[in-house]
């Protein structure tokens, strides 16, 4: 029992399963009406489950899909994208756009879903490659590659649809933000579940994890293996783009409309928290995509139970910022150095005392 | 080789890059007033420019600082923020007066710089991530401090903000035919002193060339005898005061706190810094180059809204488009240089 | 005449866990003389130098030093600096973006201010009077390497340094730099400083030191002065072999000779790279092992590299089995059935944090291609075969490739190797860093591939090994080819006058 205890500490999942046993037992001590679940109705009357963990799943949804793509990033190039939040600007401004027309708003969505869709998969792709190319060919820290997405992003969303606030009536659109009428969960859970198995698929049926982790620990050793790592570096950020792509998707589905400069704000620092928190190393290398995935939902477990507590969504970053330093501090080798040899001095004096 | 071949000097990559900008800017100027008319000659609207952007030029030269040692501070925008809304609210609220404002707000830049400074120098953490959670830490601080936007009543600090100093000499004439001195806030005085003081620090200090031996190359400097921990976590130190000394000037200017003050300065502080030639791997840069830099990137601004595109995206795209194409020229002058070496 | 000595080291002893440095190692190094310090890798060297620069402390024994009394302590480089002792290291340890003067000057001043006209003429002066063609308001990154080390010197100099330590100061210099450099320690040879220097370039410790002291295995070979040392007596003391044994090893190893009469599986012709190596052609024959051999520093791992596509190709052609193939990344040379296990296993061969199993099958995984993954028994399946076969010691084959002994990386990336099934595999010194027994496992291996068929180059720096396994030897000298030896020429005698080259005084 002991071992098991001790092999399960030193695995990685392990960081977001505490993070979320502490808070799931704050709750529980708090009020455990926290974790109730009732079958209410919606804002349409239909019949829906409600409560604060559907919440959770619900509001996740984007930071999971997100987190996928910036695990790989990291995993591969050793740095972090910024420019997510924009890039779901952008994803949500061109999808607006073909579905809305030059009007500016629609009764009826003015193309089918899926090509406004696709498209938007191409332009967030294209944005990703843009990164990538920077970070991989020219050498770039990564987050200073995606400074210039950071600061033009949401800009060029403001661009696209002529600095309208396109709004689609069409109730059809609502369904993917939000439910399908007779479907008693959200609809982003189920695209996230999608995505979830989308890059379990795409690493158990290719070597994208074997070779990002590979380029990220070693790259002369990787090149000299037949592997290109500007290439996998490249290829790391396009996949975020589709992610960024996916989470714009929904995002503008969830509100019918998009506005630019608050869509998404800071959604960038919670994706490197939600890596963060999976212990997977900001340096790059080892990857585990199924902790970043638990840490994204750590993380709304802690915005929605801040909320809950009245904290005001606009003091939130300060919070989250605490636990951002307290892991990078615990993670930093200098520090675990320390707390090793003391540990090591502790119990080499406790076998003196015994002795 | 004999003696007479030696090259005197040459140009250093700081010199080159801060000619670049300075040239640059002119030319940017120049094109202003050739296309944009005579509005852009008249002495006030270049020291409108200075007045919009006193804390930006304070706020640049800290970011330069810690580029020079090759990195980042990406927290000055909102602490700058942090301080506006903390001052505003000691002002108004808590009985305080412009003293203790003023030492409020180099208190928090202290404090801030104290700990980004050893988080990144002495626990060895990536500066990007210490500091954007000091950017995050500083957003949600302000909102607890105060959530909304007030302009401050505090007659001393309204007397303050009312300062101008005249230059002397210059002005222009008016449409009634009048006489206008010129004139700049105490803003600007305080910016134009910290631009010397950090040239001269930069320049002539031991701490000031040990930043730029640390962005060379942190190895050899730490073998050539250089205390790289502290000389790194001087330079967060500095500049979390310069943001403190910004924030109070940007309060100073805009005479009131909220939460969205200052928002997104920091890249602005990072793009004025690579436009000065600041170079992002460390070791290279120039606050001249940075105060240049600034001027540049807001006269940029300044003809994109007078060409008729003021709508707010075309700023943020052209200056996201600036940093890119300087970024870009960094990048294949360090090739260039790296291939000429090998040869 | 002799002259007096300035730096004395007596019985100086360095363990690390396991392996012992230096053993009872003694050092003298007399006024204005320039001593070069020679050895193999391995050999105590660096270590020495660490141990007198203070990076590393000694574990036993007595440094004496001119002017001061008994033996002296060094625990710090700051120690060594205040005892005038000063180190240039190979890497320029300088910041290339301060000027010349900057970078003599930095981190010694006392004064908080910077004076840059004082400054400037001082270094102006030094680097006049050290015949330095440089001006102090320069920046270092624009002067030339030869001048940025000596600028190094300068800062050393200046430092009123008694022992001036050279680590390898010419292995990026040309012909014209390496020729400046040496005036200028003949300069300061003249000014009565005394100058260790360590290289591994044969040509220039005869052109300008006046004693050698060799080490082998942590230990003293001896003393000589250069006169009383021709070339292929100083290659014998460096690897290990007295002349007289080499007649008998000669009979012994002949009868290999008449093996390798396969097809030609790879031909280079006129092949070089960046990384500096002179054109060189090259073949190998099916079933056949050969070696490219030098000292260090000879081109030999650039040669090799340059066939794998490692670095890039500047010229020439390679061709596998009579066809011209363009080889400008590994992967091209993997998919002609090459495999490279290379040299600086940390560096180039190690994923250090992925598991045995991963690192194992990493090279056949990227031939098989991004969207064939092996399912995880197969893998598991190949890595245990592998395991069982090499018999590398591991707790698991899911256990971090990082935590494995040196000898078991290497098992590691063989097998890595072995599992792509080459034509042809270069092994780039296999044996390096590693215990005895796995180094005799390797090098059978080596003679059984070729028994199946395969070719292999086998490049170590142990002679010995390469004559026990190699048919046919390039031998390299300053990054050229200057010799291929077979059969009766496959002697010990033969390789290190060869590799001596010049005039065998």
């Amino acid at each position: 029992m002991k071992y098991r205890l001790n092999s399960l500490i030193h695995k990685q999942i392990f960081i977001p399963i505490a993070a979320l046993l502490v808070l799931t037992l704050f709750n529980l001590i708090m009020d455990p009406s926290f974790f109730a679940i009732t079958l209410g109705t919606n804002n349409v009357g239909k019949a829906v489950l409600t409560g604060n963990l559907i919440t959770i799943l619900d509001n996740a949804s984007e930071l999971v899909i997100l987190a996928i793509g910036m695990t790989l990033v990291t995993s591969a190039s050793g740095g972090q994208d910024i420019s997510v939040g924009a890039g779901i600007a952008i994803a949500g401004s061109v999808m607006l756009r073909i579905l809305c027309g030059p009007e500016g708003t629609a009764d009826v969505v003015k193309a089918p879903v899926i090509v406004a869709f696709l498209a938007c998969c191409v332009v967030s792709m294209l944005f990703g490659a843009f990164n990538g190319i920077l970070v991989a060919y020219f050498k770039i820290q990564p987050m200073v590659a995606t400074l210039i997405l950071f600061t033009a992003g949401r800009s060029i969303a403001a661009w696209i649809n002529e600095n309208r606030l396109p709004v689609i009536n069409d109730p059809t659109f609502a369904y993917y933000g939000n439910y399908i009428p007779g479907v008693v969960l959200p609809t982003p859970v189920f695209i996230a579940i999608i995505c979830v198995a989308a890059i379990f698929l795409i690493l158990k049926f290719t070597n994208m994890g074997l070779y990002s982790q590979a380029v990220g620990i070693n790259p002369h050793s990787s090149r000299l293996n037949g592997i290109d790592p500007a290439v996998i570096k490249l290829i790391t950020y396009v996949l975020l783009g589709l992610c960024v792509a996916v989470a714009g998707f929904i995002k503008v589905s969830r509100i019918s409309s998009i506005n630019y400069s608050v869509v998404a704000k800071d959604i960038e620092m919670d994706a490197i928290l939600a890596v963060a928190l999976g212990g997977n190393p900001l340096g790059g290398g080892k990857f585990n995509m199924a902790a970043s995935i638990l840490g994204a939902y750590v993380i709304q477990f802690l915005t929605t139970t801040l909320f809950k507590y009245n904290v005001d969504s606009t003091a939130l970053p300060a919070y989250k910022a605490v636990v951002v330093i307290i892991l990078v501090v615990l993670s930093a080798p200098v520090v675990r150095e320390k707390i090793n040899r003391s540990v090591k001095t502790l119990k080499s004096k406790k076998a003196v005392k015994e002795a | 080789m004999d003696k007479a071949k030696i090259k005197k000097g040459g140009l250093s990559d700081t010199n080159l890059l801060l000619l670049i900008t300075i040239v640059v800017f002119f030319l940017m100027y120049a094109l202003a007033v050739a296309f944009l008319g005579q509005g852009f000659l008249k002495p006030q609207t270049f020291f409108n420019i200075l007045n919009e952007n006193a804390a930006l030029i304070i706020l640049s030269c800290g970011m330069s600082l810690v580029m020079i040692t090759g990195g980042i501070d990406i927290s000055v925008g909102t602490l700058t923020a942090l301080v506006c809304m903390s001052c505003a609210v000691l002002l108004d609220f808590k009985g305080g007066n412009v003293t203790t404002a003023v030492f409020l707000a180099l208190g928090i830049g202290i404090a801030y710089g104290i700990v980004q400074g050893f988080l990144i120098a002495y626990l060895n953490i990536q500066p990007f991530i210490v500091s954007l959670a000091g950017l995050f830490f500083a957003k949600g601080m302000t909102t607890i401090v105060n959530a909304t936007q007030f302009n401050v009543e505090n007659e001393e600090f309204k007397a303050l903000k009312a300062i101008r100093v005249y230059v002397p000499g210059m002005g222009s004439i008016n449409k009634k035919g009048i006489y206008v001195p010129a004139y700049v806030e105490p803003g600007v005085i305080i910016a134009l002193v910290v631009v010397i003081l950090l040239f001269v620090i930069l320049k002539w200090t031991k701490l000031g060339r040990g930043f730029y031996a640390i962005g060379g190359n942190q190895q050899s400097a730490s073998m050539l005898g250089i205390n790289v921990k502290r000389t790194k976590f001087c330079a967060y130190l500095m500049c979390s005061v310069l943001a403190g000394i910004g924030g109070f000037v940007y309060f100073m200017h805009v005479g009131s706190g909220s939460p969205s003050h200052a928002a997104g300065a920091e890249m602005n502080a990072i793009a004025s810094s690579i436009i000065g030639g600041t170079m992002l791997t460390g070791g290279v840069g120039n606050i001249v180059g940075t105060f240049f830099g600034v001027l540049s990137l807001s006269t940029i601004k300044n003809i994109v809204s007078s060409m008729g595109l003021d709508e707010s995206w075309w700023t943020n795209i052209t200056v996201a488009a600036m940093i890119c194409v300087f970024l870009l020229v960094q990048s294949l002058v360090l090739r260039r240089k790296a291939k000429l070496n090998k040869k | 005449m002799e002259k007096e000595p300035i730096l004395k080291l007596r019985g100086i002893c360095k363990y690390f866990p396991g392996v012992r440095a230096l053993q009872d190692v003694d050092f003298t190094l007399r006024r204005g003389e320039i001593h070069a310090l020679m050895g193999e890798n391995g050999a105590g060297k660096s270590t020495l130098i660490k141990v007198l620069t203070g990076v590393y402390v000694k574990d036993a024994g007595e440094v004496h030093i001119e002017g001061h009394e008994g033996s002296v302590n060094i625990h710090s480089p700051q120690d060594a600096q205040n005892l005038g002792i000063s180190t240039v290291y190979q890497e320029i340890s300088l910041c290339p973006n301060l000027t010349v003067a900057e970078n003599m000057f930095i981190g010694r001043e006392k004064s908080p201010i910077t004076n840059w006209a004082k400054m400037n003429k001082r270094a102006g002066e030094m680097l006049s009077a050290l015949d330095i063609p440089a001006s102090p308001t320069m920046q270092l990154g624009s002067c030339s390497i030869a001048i940025q080390q000596m600028v190094a010197i300068a800062r050393a100099v200046d430092m009123e340094c008694k022992v001036l330590i050279l680590d390898e100061p010419t292995s990026s210099l040309d012909e014209q730099e390496v020729e400046k450099l040496f005036k200028l320690m003949r300069d300061l040879r003249e000014k009565g400083v005394g100058i260790i220097f360590v290289t591994h370039f044969l040509d220039q410790v005869y052109e300008v030191c006046d004693r050698i002291t060799v080490l082998r295995d942590g230990g003293l070979v001896g003393e000589y002065v250069i006169e009383d040392l021709p070339r292929v007596e100083l290659v014998s003391k460096m690897l290990g072999k007295e002349l007289d044994d080499m007649a008998e090893i000669k009979s012994s190893e002949s009868d290999e000779e008449a093996e390798a009469k396969g097809d030609i599986i790879l031909e280079a012709k006129g092949l070089s790279s960046s990384e500096g190596i002179k054109p060189f052609d090259f073949h190998i024959r099916a079933g056949e092992v050969n070696g490219f051999t030098g000292l260090l520093g000879s081109g030999r791992s650039e040669c090799v590299r340059a066939i794998f596509g490692a670095d890039r190709v500047t010229s020439g052609t390679v061709s596998v089995n009579g066809k011209q193939v363009k080889i400008k990344k590994p992967i091209d040379a993997m998919k002609a059935g090459i495999g490279y296990l290379p040299e600086d296993r940390k560096r180039d061969g190690i994923v250090s944090e992925l598991s045995v199993r991963e690192n194992i099958i990493l090279a056949l995984q990227v031939m098989k291609g991004f969207f064939k993954p092996f399912s995880r028994a197969k893998a598991e399946a190949f890595a245990d075969e592998y395991i069982k076969l090499l018999e590398i010691k591991t707790a698991s084959s899911d256990t971090p490739i990082g935590q494995l002994s040196g000898g078991n990386q290497q098992k590691v990336i063989l097998a890595r190797w072995l599992l792509t099934n080459p034509s042809y595999l270069i092994l780039d010194e296999p044996t390096r860093g590693i215990d005895i027994g796995t180094k005799i496992e390797i090098q059978k291996m080596a003679l059984q591939l070729a028994k199946e068929g395969k070719s292999v180059t086998f490049i170590s720096s142990e002679i010995d090994e390469m004559l026990r396994t190699c048919s046919r030897l390039i031998v390299m000298r300053d990054r050229k080819v200057v010799g291929e030896l077979t059969g009766s020429d496959l002697t010990q005698g033969k390789i290190m006058s060869t590799i001596a080259g010049g005039d065998n005084k």
